[in-house]
């Protein structure tokens, strides 16, 4: 199995996500940022599991998708309501509490 | 085409389905928490809109209904019971976790109840969300498998996102939840990413099946990767600093009965989950978070106690006050892969059971004065001894038990973190216990300031009229006083709780 390609596209995206969370300034961004990060997470299960010829990672990466998409959910009902609040998505001005 | 998938997949390998035998006593606070959550939803859709409080009750009920069965469990007191091939267990350790769960979330629907009511916020949402997240607390204590440990990680985390952000009006309590939100998410993509790679090399996602990989092959620096991903996915959750910086922002917009979720019941769950990481998963790779864990804990007791000294807000403070407790919490996991493994893995469970009961009482009484003041400086509570000294005498018993002074329960709790330490004999112990040492004397800055403020102070508008409580937080009050007493007093009766060889029966402790 060609199992180092997977994973080396694994890291990959993890890192894509990594800075995009970090760099990004758009609620929006954040939030596919960090799903290239779970998708990262779904390339590496799946391919352990292949090398390791034991279904415990397909199981985990349908957990994994299944929670992704309820997060996202959450995440853009919270992304609305700031929306709604602020006609402004930049995370930049959420900032009213300091110290 | 199917048949070759399936063969490099392992899913063909798996043979006939065999049905798992569930034991229906062992799991029944979760089934009765569960049918819970459906009866409130239920209840608040055909219920009308003046009735709607009637949510608040039944979910009380439910939660002391589920604490049934575990009083049971622990009066039949016998083995350990496990199921699903050793990956969910109910042991001793689950079943005093899952209780102070069940009864956190009790103290936690009273101190909701007027606050919600009176806000006209969605009841019976906000009810069901609050069981969903104890319910993922609850089957936390008892997860001993990867994909169960992620799945209760983000069913107790996902609810609290949304309570955080309860009041759709309010720009600080949406500002509140989008910063949890994003943080959180984003620390559990990490630790998943840290658990994809730990299941790659041990080949199982068992917890016990990856402490004896890792005890029978030296650390490699895959290995060395995941497990610090996992333990900054954890420490997100609990607020140790560096990843603390959501807490503040969060525990302040955040309406009232929820950050004392957030800060007593949410960040005992990350614990929990770390207890099952770090005693059960790690302990031979100990050289990997050993000096990780330490310099989380020595940082967050003491930028916690720094950064609380300067707060004027009274929820901010506690919110510095929590994190700084947090690092002391974190202090026994220092030595857990040492010869203090045990007491110190008692220390976590008691410190657990005091932080709880005494911060809930605190912020019952923020919340029964905030309902006066209005205000949640911390000068509002000038001359509450006159207006108020029933709660006065009551928030000063709480903060000297959060100070350590004693005999409250907080001094046993931090007698028995120092006593754990400095029982294992190594240098990382020895350190901890000298910041600690530090930390406790400068956490009296600011419980000290704030006791000054009750008791000298004048009053600030000059207004003496008594502050009326509402039943609901009188009963929050009395069982957070009581529990806190009783742990000072008779610390006996949680030790005898905390003797916890069942860990080391299902899982690596002791090997």
């Amino acid at each position: 199995m060609l199992i180092n390609q997977f994973l080396l596209l694994g890291a990959v995206l993890f890192c894509i996500g990594v800075y995009g969370v970090i760099a990004r300034k758009n609620a929006v961004l954040v939030l596919l940022s960090i799903e290239l990060i779970l998708n990262a997470v779904n390339l590496n299960l799946l391919a352990f599991a292949l090398r390791n010829h034991n279904p415990d990672g397909h199981v985990f990466a349908l957990y994994v998708l299944a929670i992704a998409a309820a997060e996202v959910g959450v995440g853009l009902g919270l992304v609305l309501l700031i929306y709604r609040n602020k006609k402004s998505i930049s995370l930049d001005e959420l900032s009213e509490m300091k110290g | 085409m199917l048949s070759t998938v399936l063969h490099f997949s392992g899913l063909a390998a798996t043979g006939d389905f065999v049905r798992p035998r569930i034991d229906y006593h062992a799991m029944a606070p979760e089934m009765i928490l569960a049918a819970g959550i459906c009866v409130v939803l239920l209840v608040d859709l055909f219920v009308e809109e003046s009735k709607r409080w009637l949510t608040a009750t039944i979910a009380g009920l439910f939660l002391i209904g589920s604490l049934i069965p575990i009083v049971t469990l622990a009066l039949i007191g016998d083995d350990t019971r496990s199921m699903f091939d050793g990956r969910y267990v109910v042991d001793q350790f689950s079943l005093i976790m899952k209780a102070m769960f069940l009864i956190i979330g009790y103290v936690v629907v009273l101190l909701s109840t007027n606050e919600i009511e009176e806000g006209g916020y969605h009841q019976g949402e906000y009810y069901v969300l609050l069981l969903a997240s104890v319910l993922g607390m609850v089957m936390m204590t008892s997860s001993r498998d990867l994909v169960s440990v992620f799945v209760a990680f983000e069913f107790l985390s996902i609810p609290t996102y949304m309570l955080a952000a309860w009041r759709k009006r309010d720009s600080k309590s949406n500002e509140a939840g989008v910063k949890y939100f994003l943080l959180g998410v984003f620390a559990s993509a990490i630790m998943l990413y840290g658990m994809s790679l730990l299941y790659g090399v041990s080949q199982s996602t068992k917890l016990t099946d990856i402490s004896a990989y890792l005890s029978a092959h030296s650390t490699t620096g895959v290995v060395a990767l995941s497990i610090v991903f996992i333990v900054v996915g954890f420490a997100f959750k609990v607020s140790a600093v560096p990843f603390h910086s959501w807490a503040p922002d969060t525990y302040q917009g955040a309406p009232t009965p929820v950050t004392a979720f957030l800060s007593v019941a949410s960040k005992a769950g990350g614990f929990v989950a770390l207890v099952s990481m770090v005693y059960l998963t790690f302990p031979s790779a100990k050289d990997v978070w050993q000096p990780f864990i330490f310099v989380l804990a020595a940082l967050t007791m003491t930028i916690g106690n720094v950064l609380a000294l300067k707060q004027t807000n009274i929820v901010r403070m506690l919110a510095y006050s929590s994190i700084s407790q947090g690092g002391f919490i974190l202090m026994p996991f220092v030595v857990a892969g040492t010869k203090a493994a045990e007491t110190s893995l008692k220390t976590i469970v008691v410190y657990l059971l005091v932080y709880a009961s005494t911060n809930l009482g605190v912020f019952a009484v923020v919340i029964a004065v905030a309902r006066r003041t209005r205000s949640g400086e911390i000068s509002s509570y000038g001359g509450m001894l006159t207006w108020a000294p029933g709660l006065t005498a009551l928030m000063t018993f709480f903060l000297a038990s959060l100070a350590g002074i004693p005999p409250f329960g907080g001094w046993f709790a931090k007698l028995n973190a120092f006593r754990a330490v400095l029982e294992a004999g190594t240098g990382f112990g020895y350190a901890i216990a000298i910041i600690g040492a530090v930390n406790t004397v400068v956490a009296f800055g600011y419980y000290g300031n704030l006791m000054r403020e009750m008791w000298m102070k004048p009053s600030v508008d000059g207004d003496n009229s008594p502050v009326r409580t509402p039943p609901s937080l009188l009963a929050a009050l009395g069982i957070t006083g009581i529990a806190t007493l009783v742990l000072g007093i008779l610390p006996q009766l949680v030790l005898r709780f905390g003797d916890l060889n069942d860990l080391v029966h299902t899982g690596a402790l002791g090997k």
